[in-house]
Order: structure tokens, then sequence, then C-alpha cells
């Protein structure tokens, strides 16, 4: 039991007034930006392939775009992330020739890969909105897009609202893996914290707090929100 | 007003709709009966292309609306339509629901000119910019102020800002059918509006669709109110298997069927 209380002062030393503090609230940062940042990214790339493949399929060029959604979904969900960011990192960017930054790189792949995810959820959620809304908006005259973004997507949002917060959270737990690419993440930040005294327990404990408070803050934030967007469906 | 020429329709093999052709005339109350499964709703659902013809034209404003180059939008708000289900926008309280597509054409065509003049003002196109005699907010004040006015008429202000799930649905309907009112439509289409009420709520909404056929308004409404269909209609369609089998005025069909699937079919639902 000494020993441990030992360490933890050790490890608030290094934290406290060593500097520690400011790897880990680098690291806090990096972490909670590639996690948002790739949710919107994702929300708006699953939103679009959703909706592609939701749509009527008269008209060749929606065949053709539905193909590529489906193959584009398949490949982000066939994979795993460690070796999308390998592969975007070490295969794409210099083949193309580009530069960017490790949280950059971060960010993209995560965007693209909840993309992915996200439309299969989205198109869920469109499926289970009554088709009777489609037909009321186009009835008075509104497009097929109009009606999807301002009727259907909506209430399909509404549905899929739980489902979109273990996403994120989802999100929030696999960025414990952008150090592949050298992004400075919360798991790098602790990892040289331990590396400097070879104590890892505490950092790590340390972490696995950290991770599980963010994971509850977003659980109440998501139940906020859905209180929130259920008051159309309150009598009174 | 509508004229439908030769108009058929096929779900894969099935084929539900066999070479119809009808007009419409400005001011008629058309009801349309007859079996289930007789391709009652197809029909109504062609005529503002809510399915899409498999062939022949419907005429409406003097342009074939089956043809899959014209922009359907334009003319569907010319059209209104009630559904079984009512269809309100579950995501908006009443007053949206009425606001939403007289808000969003006026804004549109607004932003429209807009960027024309921009482009005219570049030297990019043509002429002199047009004088922009409206604002967003001008029309979205327009479009409550008349939301509230029909609101009015079918006494259902203070449910203004509820939202749909809190009406019953006689209310719901009500609202549905005033919905398609605020986009001055020339004709108004009805599905089986009263199907899905209960008996209490019949009532209320086949006076105002009464109403509505007082004030002018042509109609063409699939209904299995019999009462309805001799007291508003001006000319009854009586369908079976995908034709137009019978038509005539109220007083015709109804006091002297001329077939057998008429006659049948009246003795079952005149009990
Ligand atoms: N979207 C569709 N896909 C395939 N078949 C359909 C579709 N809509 C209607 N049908 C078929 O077309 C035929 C006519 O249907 P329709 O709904 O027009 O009949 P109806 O006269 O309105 O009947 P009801 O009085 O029951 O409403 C039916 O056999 C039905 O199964
Ligand atoms: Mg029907």
């Amino acid at each position: 039991m000494n020993g441990f209380i030992f360490k933890v002062e050790k490890f608030l030393d290094i934290l406290l007034n060593k500097g520690g503090y400011k790897e880990v609230l680098t690291g806090l940062q990096n972490t909670m930006i590639i996690a948002v940042a790739g949710l919107l990214i994702g929300i708006v790339i699953g939103t679009l392939i959703a909706t592609v493949r939701v749509m009527p399929k008269y008209k060749a060029t929606v065949r053709a775009m539905d193909k590529f959604c489906s193959f584009y979904v398949g490949l982000f969900r066939g994979t795993p992330m460690v070796v999308q960011l390998l592969v975007f990192y070490y295969v794409m960017l210099p083949l193309l020739g580009l530069k960017m930054s490790s949280v950059l790189v971060a960010i993209t792949v995560f965007g693209l890969n909840s993309g992915a995810y996200i439309s299969e959820i989205m198109r869920g959620g469109i499926l289970s909105v009554d088709p009777g809304q489609m037909e009321g908006g186009r009835s008075v005259g509104l497009s097929y897009g109009t009606t999807m973004m301002k009727i259907v997507i909506p209430q399909a949002v509404k549905n899929i609202l739980p489902t979109m917060g273990n996403e994120f959270i989802a999100l929030v737990k696999e960025t414990s893996v952008v150090s592949f690419v050298g992004a400075k993440d919360l798991y790098l930040a602790f990892q040289s914290i331990g590396s400097g005294t070879y104590e890892f327990m505490v950092p790590y404990l340390a972490m696995a707090i950290i991770y599980i408070v963010i994971v509850c803050l977003i659980t109440v934030l998501i139940r906020i929100m859905e209180r929130r967007l259920s008051k159309s469906d309150r009598s009174r | 007003m509508i004229e439908v020429v030769n108009l058929c329709k096929s779900f894969g093999d099935n084929q539900v709709l066999k070479n119809i052709s009808t007009t419409i005339k400005k001011g008629e109350k058309v009801v349309i009966i007859g079996p289930s499964g007789s391709g009652k709703s197809t029909f109504l659902r062609c005529l503002n292309c809510m399915e899409d013809p498999t062939s022949g034209s419907i005429i409406f404003g003097g342009v074939d609306i089956a043809d899959p180059k014209v922009d359907i939008n334009v003319h569907r708000q010319k059209m209104g339509m009630v559904f079984q289900h009512f269809n309100l926008f579950n995501n908006k309280t009443v007053i949206e629901n009425i606001m939403m597509a007289p808000v969003h054409v006026a804004t549109k065509k607004l932003k429209k000119q807009k960027r024309a003049n921009l482009l005219k003002k570049l030297h990019l196109k043509k002429g002199a910019p047009e004088a922009i005699d409206t604002s967003v907010q001008e029309i979205k004040a327009h479009a409550r102020e008349k939301a509230i006015e029909l609101l009015k008429r079918i006494g259902l202000e203070d449910k203004a800002d509820a939202y749909p799930s809190s009406l019953s649905g006689g209310q719901k309907q009500r609202v549905a059918i005033i919905r398609s009112l605020a986009m001055d439509p020339d004709v108004i289409l009805f599905d089986e509006p009263t199907s899905a009420l209960d008996p209490e709520m019949v009532g209320e909404v086949l006076d105002l669709m009464k109403d509505l056929a007082d004030q002018g308004m042509t109609m063409v409404v699939v209904t299995h109110e019999m009462g309805f269909a001799k007291e508003v209609g001006t000319r009854i369609l009586f369908m079976d298997e995908g034709t137009i089998l019978e038509e005539g005025t109220p007083e015709e069909f109804f006091g002297n069927p001329k077939t057998e699937r008429s006659k049948d079919f009246l003795s079952k639902v005149l009990i």
C-alpha cells in the first residue's frame, strides 16, 4: 500500500511540478479534436452516403453512385482502423506527394471511417421513418432533397441518436491508436510520463479514469439531447 | 383542368391501370369509388405523378406532367393531396406544417432573383437588375398570417404551436387539408381522407370538404362515404380492375347503375 502511495506521489510530482500536465492537456485536446472532427466529417459523409443508398434507383447515375457507396462502406468497415491509418500515412500520402500533420491524418481517417459506419446507422434511421413523411413533402411540391433534409433526416436523427452516441464513444476509444502515425493523444502523453520513470502503473490508471470520465460525460450529453429532441412526441 | 390520356400503370407484371382516359374540368367534384384493389389509389396517385405512369399523359395546366423532363414539383404546388394517414410532418408544429411549402417556394424564388441580379451587376448576364420588393422575413410573416387565417377557419388557431402527435385524427386531417390549401392549389386530390378516422371524427372532415366544394374548389375524391358522393359529387367514376367501368352523375349512377359489377358493389356498400 505504501508502495502505491509513493508511486502516486511520484506521478503527481511529474504531472504537476515537472510539466506533465501540459502533455496530458495536449493529449486530451488532440484526442477530443480527432474524435469530434472525425464524428462531424463522418456525419456529413454518412448522411450523403445514406441518402444515395435510399434513393429510388431509376437512373443509371444513381445506381452507379450506389455501387460506389457500397464499395466505400465495405472497404472501411472491412479493415481495422490501425491499418487504415498506416495505409493512409505511409502509402497514400507519399504516393500523392502530400504532407499532412499526424493529427490531420488522424482526423481524415477517422472521418472517412466513421462516415462508413454512420452511413449504415443513418440508412437504418431513414428507413425507420414512415414513408408517408416523404409523400407528404412531395405532395406539397417540395423536392426529394428538400423533404429529405428538412423532414425525413431530422426524424431519422432522433431515432438514431442513441446509436450515434455509441459511435462517438467508439471513436473516442479508438483514438488510442493514433500514436501509430505519431499523433500525440492521451495514450502517448501518459506513456511518455511513465517512461520518464519506468513506472507505468499510476499513469495508465489515470489514463483509464480519464477515458471513463469522457465516456460518462458523452453519455449524459446524449441523454440531454434526446430529451430535447423528443419534444415533438410529447402531447400537450 | 386535368386531362388523362391513355393512362397505363404496371407494378412489375401486374397491370393495375388499363388505358384510362378522362377529363376533369374546373369546379368538378369527381368521386372515385370501386372495390378494393381496383386501382383507385393508384389512379389518384398518377394524377400528381406520385406514381410515375407507365405510359400515357396527364395534361395539367397545358403541360404533360407525366413527361419525366418536366419539373414535377412546380406542378404539384398547384395540385394538393390529402392522404388516408394525414402525413403531417411529425417534426414540425402545426403552423410550420402549413407554412413550410409556401415559405420554401417563395424564398427559393427570392434567392434565384438575387442570384440573377448579382450576375447582372457583374455583367455576367444581360439586362438590368430587377427590383426586389420582399425579404425572407416578409415572406415568413405573410405565410404565418395566411396560416393563422386558415387555422381560424377550422377553429384550431390555439393548436398552432402544438405538434401533430398531440392532435386527434380529425384535427390532423383538417390540418392536412389546410396545409394543401396554403399553396392555393387549383385542384385537391383526396385518397380515402376519412378511412383512418374514428367514426365520430368523420363528420368534421367531411364538413370541411363540403365547405371547400361549396367554394368552388376542384376536387377528386376516392372514398367509401356514399353519402358524401351523392351529396357533393358532380360525377362518379366507378373503377373496376384498372378501368373506369362506369361514370355518370350521382343520380344516374346510384339511381340506375348500368353494369352488373356496379350493381353488385352498390348492393354491398349501401346496406
Ligand atoms: N407500390 C406498389 N407496388 C406494387 N403493387 C402495388 C403498389 N401499389 C398498389 N399495388 C397494387 O395495385 C393494385 C391496385 O391498388 P390500389 O391501391 O390502387 O387499389 P385501391 O382501389 O386503392 O384499393 P383500396 O380500396 O384497398 O385502397 C393492387 O393489386 C395492389 O396490390
Ligand atoms: Mg386505396
